[in-house]
């Protein structure tokens, strides 16, 4: 019994022992009120099934929530242009690939320029954040409204549609492959990004830039730089995720491609147990934090929630998420306790 | 101090202005329907008015949608010199203060009618009243506004909502009594509008309505796909998942019906046989559809305002009262007839 305290003690300490157990929770209780939730079968030779949406839907917003992670942490602040700029690179992407019934420039070309313009965009709020030393809010807001502007312009405000088949296999399937394309890609994003944050010093880098630019420069890092190339790769990560969206739909939508995303990629970075004001930071986390949020919606779609009650019911199970793993809950708690037991000592 | 003050205050207002007049420049110029339009039109109404052709200014929403350029042209064709009329065409840019500044300058101009289609749905008392002052009468389009005096405004113009959800549905009654399906009993789901839209809470009444007027109908489960084919899809999915024999799929928009689409064939599925697809808006891209047998119906909603709007205008000239509420007539399209009218779409 104590052996099993310890391991339960020694368990709670880690640090994305939350995050994983709001995640629990939340399928728990769809066990509850949908028995067949967990089932997986193979339909059309390919998994089917509630858990497999959960994963493909959450794809984007895992990517997404990559970067917005690393530009929490180094920056203290948050990109709310990540919506926006994947719909930029979706639709330039589109754009440049045409609507016929043959691609106008290879496809490789074209998804390179969708993750160029990520880059760009991603460049840019880098510049004004690290450089000019804008608040991210506020230089992530001017993308925020002029991306969707972009993207209208070069869609001239109209759906265009991809008239080639293989453009879809991004956003549904491989042949022969039995999971979604975007699970791989959300995938690959995640294990990139962990190798490249854990053998180079980057990952140590922007912790240290997150925790105190100034101090950063003193020990010799170029904080701006670090800072600079965080948003960028943020950028590349709503490029990634803007040809997933497109390629679920083959078509881009500039008014709603990657719509409110930024919100869902912030949560997700709350969710996950990191800190918005820059420092100390976990990628599982996040990611995490992405699949719960998607899991939630699922599995209110699953459990009949209607329409108009879905944001209420959304927004409960956030706020106790999110207070489950307040500092400020935990200290209460504590102090309960210790009174408690204070209490039972003397009597 | 004082000094360095006033003059970062001096510089900081210069750059006010500067900003302020980059922004009004592209306003005025931005919109090439709206340029063309505005150009000759200012000198061309003195002009006009002596020929004696009634002039109508259009203060328009913006150019956001492909309905919304077909709504443009379908005023740019209708109000041309040859019929009598000159139009002084105004894009708002999705700004309600665009849209006060354009009718303030229509009074100035001394217009004969204003049409209105309204950004949003308050704060029309003043500028409305500057314009019942100077006697010209104000007709709306496509969108209600909400005043205390409806005195305001002469008439209203738009798509009934309400019909077009009965018409969908009167449609699936003829259709399943062709098949020899009547007495069946058919399972129905529907995906609704973004919550709290007119379209949607329309649609739904409607719908809803004429459902429950026949036993045979089932409404399973509605919920929200946000007018978006990718919310479409996922709601899609989970639909499929949690109902083994869906007969029909109500969709309130052509982009929802798409992604309901995707997700059927994905269930290896037959759209348009084994689940009837019923839609709403009939966009350029859904007769595409019903001709490949994916979509079974869809049931119009007419951008086309100019010519009821013409026929008001003449009868309020012979001095005759005219309807408060008045609906564009709306069709409804369906596999048979697709292909006949798809070389007419303007949209």
């Amino acid at each position: 019994m104590n052996k099993i305290n310890a391991y339960w003690q020694k368990l709670r300490k880690q640090p994305l022992f939350l995050p994983i157990l709001c995640l629990c929770l939340v399928l728990l209780f769809n066990v509850i009120k949908t028995p067949a939730f967990f089932n997986i079968s193979i339909q059309n030779g390919v998994f089917y099934g509630y858990i497999i949406d959960i994963i493909n839907r959450s794809s984007e917003l895992v990517i997404m929530a990559v970067g917005m992670t690393l530009v929490a942490a180094s920056s203290g602040g948050a990109d709310i242009s990540v919506g926006a700029v994947s719909a930029v690179a979706g639709g330039m992407c589109i754009f440049a690939l045409g609507s016929d019934s043959v691609y106008h420039i290879p496809y490789l070309a074209g998804f390179l320029l969708a993750m160029l313009t990520g880059i760009a965009c991603g460049a840019w709020n880098g510049f004004l954040v690290a450089k000019m030393k804008i608040q991210p809010m506020v230089a992530t807001l001017i993308l925020f409204t002029a991306g969707r502007g972009i993207a209208q312009l070069l869609t001239e405000g109209q759906i265009l549609y991809v008239r080639v088949e293989s453009y879809k296999r991004l956003g549904a399937f491989l042949p022969g492959v039995p999971l979604p394309t975007p699970v791989f890609v959300a995938a690959i994003v995640v294990i990139l990004t962990t190798l490249m944050l854990r053998y180079t010093a980057l990952g140590l880098y922007i912790e240290a830039v997150g925790i105190n630019r100034r101090a950063g420069r003193l020990v010799g890092l170029n904080s701006s730089l670090i800072i600079f190339l965080t948003y960028t790769f943020c950028g590349l990560c709503s490029g990634i995720a803007g040809m997933i969206i497109t390629s679920r739909v083959y078509s881009i939508d500039a008014n709603n491609a990657g719509l409110n995303m930024e919100l869902d990629a912030i949560l997700a970075v709350a969710l996950g147990g990191n800190s918005l004001g820059g420092g100390k930071f976990s990628l599982a986390g996040s990611v995490i934090g992405a699949i719960t949020i998607q899991a939630l919606t699922t599995s209110l779609y699953a459990m009949k929630v209607t329409a108009d009650q879905l944001p209420i019911y959304k927004a409960i199970v956030v706020v106790i998420i999110v207070s489950l793993q307040s500092p400020e809950l935990k200290k209460m708690l504590t102090g309960l306790r210790n009174r408690l037991a204070l209490r039972e000592r003397v009597a | 101090m004082r000094k360095i003050v006033s003059l970062l205050l001096g510089v900081a207002l210069a750059a006010g202005m500067m900003t302020g007049c980059g922004s009004a420049a592209p306003a005025s110029s931005a919109a090439p329907a709206s340029s063309d339009s505005n150009a000759p039109a200012a000198p061309a109404a003195s002009a006009a008015e002596e020929k004696g052709t009634i002039v109508v200014g259009y203060a328009q929403v913006g150019a956001e949608s492909d309905w919304r350029t077909a709504n443009t042209k379908s005023f740019q064709t209708t109000f041309v010199p040859e019929n009598g009329y000159t139009l002084i065409f105004d894009d708002a840019q999705q700004k309600q203060e665009n849209q006060i500044k354009a009718i303030r300058n229509f009074i100035a101009q001394e217009v004969d009618y204003i049409v209105l289609a309204p950004v949003v749905e308050t704060g029309w008392e003043t500028v409305l009243g500057e314009a019942k002052a100077a006697g010209i009468p104000v007709i709306l389009s496509d969108r209600m506004i909400d005043v205390s005096d409806d005195t305001l405004y002469t008439c209203w113009v738009g798509g009934n909502f309400i019909k077009e959800g009965e018409d969908g549905v009167k449609w699936l009654n003829d259709y399943l009594k062709a098949q020899g399906r009547d007495n069946e009993d058919i399972n129905v789901v529907m995906l609704q509008g973004t919550i709290g839209a007119s379209a949607e809470i329309g649609r739904t009444e409607g719908v809803e309505k004429m459902l429950k007027e026949n036993p045979h109908y089932k409404l399973l489960e509605k919920q929200t796909g946000e007018f978006t084919q990718t919310k479409g899809q996922e709601v899609m999915e989970s639909f499929l998942k949690a109902y083994d024999d869906i007969d029909v799929v109500i969709a309130q928009n052509d982009n929802m019906a798409f992604g309901a689409i995707d997700a059927i064939k994905a269930v290896g599925k037959v759209p348009g046989k084994d689940v009837i697809i019923v839609s709403f808006d009939a966009v350029h891209a859904a007769f595409e559809s019903m001709i490949a047998g994916d979509m079974n119906v869809s049931v119009e909603c007419n951008p086309l305002h100019g010519p009821r709007v013409a026929e008001i205008i003449q009868k309020l000239e012979k001095g005759e009262a005219v309807e408060k509420i008045q609906y564009v007539d709306e069709k409804v399209y369906d596999q048979t007839n697709a292909e006949k009218e798809l070389p007419n779409r303007l949209y």
